[in-house]
């Protein structure tokens, strides 16, 4: 489903650095993969990449059939907004919005009737544990509930790849342990691929695979 | 705190955001620049005739002035021989319409001995001082010289009734001569030349030691008409003509300036919140309220210096451009002829850059005070800054200040200003300010949700922090007003000025001897003549000249028709009710300018001064007239000449016998007066009255397109203030799979519901600014009233384009939302 071939990334600057040199990976539908690393060694970069939200200087990505290189901004833009979902470190749910309607942002970009996306929010809503909160604004919630609505709004769309950044960076490790329970359940029962950085070991395992991201590549952790 | 390490401390947030200080300090400086450019160009040109009066005048307390007429010149032979007069010198003053231009010369003809005991310095050194005493020279002054195009030792062509007199320049006036009269003669020759035998229009009086004005005035027995004065009487007469128009564009300077500081207090307001956990984090480690509170006023402060200095520089350049592109009158008419130098004058650069700082400041205080007693624990945590935008608990004092400023609007004038209309409007302005954190969600839950999601999204956020758009749109809320009263304001008396000359100007042609001036007039016979023309079949001779009805005001003019008797009430524009009693005395229309300065009213009896004696009248009934702000006082003709035996006439109209003869009667007026008529049909007068009035309103319009321009900056501050504050929203939506163009319609439609909301706040605030200034404002300024004319489609275009230009202002303001770096702001920590 997911392809990175001999990927390389540097940054210009004052002083510039090559962050991701030659690296190759794969990700196959279903599939769960930590990517494991020191700060920064590259590790939303990667992520970044794979989403289109920046340009590799060499190598291929493809996601889904498709070679990202081909895709100008506005389809790489499509591409996210319908088969890839996203869990922030800092939760990223937008303050002004309910539960709902934060949830049912991804539904509503992608022109679903308003019926479909009550019942779609209620039932995901339901499946994070948060169903009786739907007209809660965010500063209602603790870190780790705002966390289950950023995983809520990344899978309600069903994308076929889950991007997730440090999910757990901003919580305490008893919360931490159920976002990422949370997290491993719903990707099962979604059928997509996860792709999760961490610096922290304890989130990478129950992984299907684990990476780990040097300076000089990606190797199995 | 030492004061450069404060200093660094508040310059740095300003230089962090070069663009958003730039807005704010030129919105400040167009405030000051155009206060102090309106201040500089009005005093230089009062200033111009002050001194010019008083160098004429030189050493004499005293001036006695009659009519425009003049007054028998015996007066002078009695005055002179008073033991309480040292010196008296006569004059008598013409203005003549130059041939073949359309320039006026005013000519002072003097007795040059007697005038030089008080104005030693008259004329140029190196001329001959006998030339003075000739009766066909004059000495021109040498502004008027080289504005004329004429040169010393040649020959200028005045008209004097429909003939003309032909003058040698003989010389150039003194440096220091009088300006406002452009040129001197000897005073037998201006009365021979000019038809004034045995008159005089004033007399310069030096009293004699020990002698004061009282004890002179109380000795003096005056004929009607005549009165004394001070030179300073005549400034303070001169300033008060011109002082309603002076303060209505120092107002509106001042509008701009406020603006300005509604500008910095949103800048400010929308820094503080982006800003809390840095501010918060100056408290933890040891800032004092205090020391917070004085960090943001100082960077205010900065900004009005910053804004001052600009400004002052701006203001003087823009006096000068001013002056030498539309006048010293600003378009106005008051100083036609004069062309003033623009000096800085100290005590208004202080002021207006006093101003500018003080607006800034002030602009400063409530940001300052929300960061002061912003609780540090709360502020340092991360994410909502929706409470850094309190609104007052209770909309009741915005409301009280709002009846305030009502009730304002129902005060008299203080000293002829209408100062409580403005300060009306002032209060209804900061009310409506105040009052919008209250008002902004109520308007905001009227907008329909747009179908498009992230328009739609766009509009989710204003709703859920009103009061953050409530501070961003003050500044439109401001703009928009004035612009809205200022359209209403103008086109009601636009309108109402269209109306009445198509009411007063009945005739099919007007006459006028000459082009301006008071020496050219139509002779009996020429009147006769006029009348016989072939293709004529009636017509209205007119005879005006301007009168003392008292001695504290200025001059009226005073204008005799024929057939006023029979067909007044029905030609008049008549304002409120008509005194039709049967009375002996005949009949007087006063203007409403004329029944406002002197209290007249139907059914009093009004003294006019005609040819020295006093003569009764009845006030019939008042009619509006646009077109003397001083007052004017219409009878019929009859009476005139029954009073004064004057049976000449300056205007006249003619009622043809068919339209299509207007070409033949226009050949023959011009071959009966060899070419000294003016002449002009109804459609050329209302065409030429409104061109100068819509020239009047130049200045009024570049204000306000000033004061739009300055609230769009401060929407385009606002909202480039807010995308810096929501990098990481932007950012999150770029993942989520919003395009960077629907980042636009966001930013679109916050910029579009925003500008909506002031425009219908803005709207009705303008309206109810216009009435003030309709029924107010201007009824207590100009004493003339106007019907209400709203511009529907004008105002409607208006609003279209503030919605576009608003939307275009937060979509390329917010330009920065669309750009890459805002994905990488998602990884930064809050």
């Amino acid at each position: 489903m997911l392809t990175l071939s001999r990927v390389r990334k540097h940054f210009a600057g004052t002083r510039p650095r090559v962050v991701l040199d030659e690296v190759s990976l794969d990700l196959a539908p279903g599939e769960f993969v930590a990517v494991i690393g020191e700060s920064g060694v590259g590790k939303s970069t990667l992520l970044n990449l794979i989403a289109g939200l920046d340009h590799p200087d060499a190598g291929s990505i493809v996601f889904d059939g498709v070679d990202l290189a081909s895709l100008d901004d506005d389809r790489l833009t499509l591409l996210r907004r319908e088969k890839i979902g996203f869990v922030f470190q800092a939760f990223h749910v937008l303050p002004y919005l309910d539960l709902a309607a934060n949830v049912g942002l991804p539904l509503q970009l992608l022109g679903e009737d308003a019926g479909a996306i009550s019942a779609r929010v209620r039932g995901i809503l339901e499946a994070v544990g948060l169903g009786d909160r739907l007209a809660s604004l965010p500063r209602e919630l603790s870190g780790g509930e705002l966390q289950r609505v950023a995983i809520a709004r990344a899978l309600v769309h069903r994308p076929k790849l889950l991007l997730a950044d440090e999910p757990t960076g901003n919580l305490d490790p008893e919360t931490a342990a159920d976002v990422l329970a949370l997290l491993h359940r719903s990707v099962a029962e979604s059928g997509a691929g996860c792709l999760l950085v961490t610096h922290s070991m304890q989130a990478a395992n129950g992984a299907d695979r684990i990476l780990r991201l040097t300076p000089g590549g990606i190797v199995a952790g | 705190m030492r004061l450069i390490p404060f200093l660094v401390l508040v310059a740095a947030p300003l230089r962090q955001f070069p663009g958003r200080t730039a807005i704010a300090v030129i919105a400040i400086a167009l405030g000051v620049a155009l206060g102090l450019a309106v201040q500089l160009v009005n005093s230089a040109a009062a200033d111009e005739f002050g001194q010019a009066a008083r160098r004429l005048s030189g050493a004499a307390d005293l001036v006695v002035r009659g009519p425009q007429a003049g007054f028998d010149e015996s007066l002078f032979a009695q005055i002179a021989k008073m033991p309480e007069v040292d010196v008296a010198s006569p004059v008598v003053e013409v203005e003549a319409p130059i041939v073949g231009g359309e320039e006026t010369l005013r000519i002072a003809g003097i007795d040059v001995f007697r005038a030089a005991r008080l104005q030693p310095a008259l004329i140029a050194e190196g001329t001959d001082p006998l030339d003075l005493l000739r009766p066909d020279t004059v000495f021109v002054g040498r502004s008027t010289l080289s504005r004329l195009g004429l040169e010393a030792g040649g020959r200028v062509r005045l008209r004097n009734g429909l003939e003309d007199v032909e003058l040698r320049v003989a010389g150039v006036l003194a440096a220091d001569s009088p300006a406002e009269y452009a040129a001197l003669m000897d005073i037998a020759a201006v009365q021979s030349l000019f038809d004034r035998s045995g008159v005089i229009t004033r007399i310069d009086v030096k009293l004699a030691p020990g002698v004061s004005r009282a004890r002179f005035v109380a000795a003096l027995s005056l004929p009607a008409g005549v009165t004394v004065q001070t030179e300073a009487d005549r400034n303070e007469s001169l300033s008060r003509m011109t002082r309603a128009y002076r303060v209505n564009l120092n107002v509106l300077a001042l509008v701009a300036l406020f603006t300005g500081a509604l500008l910095v207090s949103s800048t400010q307001a929308l820094s503080i919140a982006r800003r809390r956990s840095q501010l918060a984090l100056q408290r933890v480690i040891g800032f004092t309220r205090r020391q917070i509170g004085l960090q943001v006023v100082g960077e205010g402060m900065l900004l009005g210096v910053a804004g001052a200095v600009l400004g002052v520089v701006a203001g003087v350049l823009l006096a000068r451009v001013v002056v030498s592109l539309v006048g010293a009158d600003l378009g106005a008419g008051f100083f036609a002829g004069v062309r003033p130098e623009v000096r800085v004058d100290a005590m208004a650069v202080v002021l207006f850059a006093g101003m500018g700082m003080a607006a800034a400041v002030l602009g400063s205080l409530g940001p300052a005070w929300e960061a002061a007693s912003e609780a540090p624990a709360l502020a340092l945590k991360s994410g909502d800054d929706a409470r850094a935008f309190r609104p007052l608990r209770s909309p009741w004092p915005s409301v009280s200040v709002l009846i305030a400023g009502a009730g304002a609007s129902t005060l008299p004038p203080v000293d002829g200003l209408p100062l409580f209309g403005y300060v009306s409007i002032a209060m209804l302005l900061l009310g409506t300010i105040l009052l919008l954190p209250h008002l902004v969600p109520r308007l905001l839950a009227r907008i329909p949700v747009p179908r498009s999601v992230t328009a739609a999204l766009g509009l989710s956020r204003l709703r859920a922090y009103p009061v953050q758009a409530a501070v961003s749109l003050s500044a439109i809320v401001a703009a928009v007003s004035l612009m809205v009263a200022m359209a209403i304001m103008v086109t009601s008396f636009r309108t109402s000025l269209d109306q009445w000359l198509q009411g007063i100007l009945p005739a099919d042609l007007y006459v006028r001897a000459g082009d301006g001036g008071d020496t050219a007039y139509l002779s009996g016979d020429k009147q006769s003549a006029i009348a016989a023309l072939d293709g004529v079949e009636r017509v209205e001779f007119l005879r005006w000249q301007k009168v003392f009805v008292d001695r504290s005001a200025a001059q009226i003019t005073l204008l005799a028709r024929d057939e006023v008797d029979r067909d007044a009430e029905a030609r008049l524009p008549i304002v409120g009710d008509v005194d039709r009693r049967a009375s002996a005395l005949p009949s007087v229309w006063v203007s409403e300018s004329a029944a406002a300065i002197h209290g007249w009213r139907p059914g009093d009896t009004l003294a006019l001064p005609l040819r020295g004696e006093s003569r009764e009248f009845l006030i019939r009934g008042l009619w509006r007239d646009y077109a003397r702000q001083s007052g004017a006082v219409l009878i019929d003709r009859r009476h005139y000449i029954a009073a004064t035996g004057d049976r000449l006439a300056n205007d006249a109209g003619l009622w043809l016998t068919e339209p299509s003869r207007l070409a033949d009667v226009r050949t023959a007026l011009d071959a009966l007066a060899t070419g000294g008529l003016t002449m002009m049909t109804a459609g050329d007068v209302r065409e030429l009255s409104l061109t100068i009035f819509d020239r009047t309103f130049v200045v009024t319009y570049a204000l306000e397109g000033v004061a739009i321009l300055i609230g769009l900056m401060g929407l385009s501050s606002a909202i480039g203030a807010e995308v810096l504050a929501r990098r990481r929203e932007f950012g999150m939506l770029r993942h989520l799979g919003v395009t960077r163009r629907e980042i636009g319609v966001v930013l679109g439609a916050e910029g579009a519901g925003v500008a909506a909301v002031g425009l219908a706040v803005g709207a009705v605030l303008g309206f109810a600014m216009s009435l003030i200034l309709i029924h107010v404002v201007n009824r207590q300024s100009f004493h003339w009233g106007m019907d209400l004319h709203v511009p529907w489609l004008g105002l409607a275009a208006f609003f279209a384009v503030m919605l576009i230009a608003a939307t275009i202002t937060a979509v390329a303001s917010g330009r920065k939302a669309m750009g890459g770096d805002v994905v990488q702001s998602v990884r930064e920590d809050w």
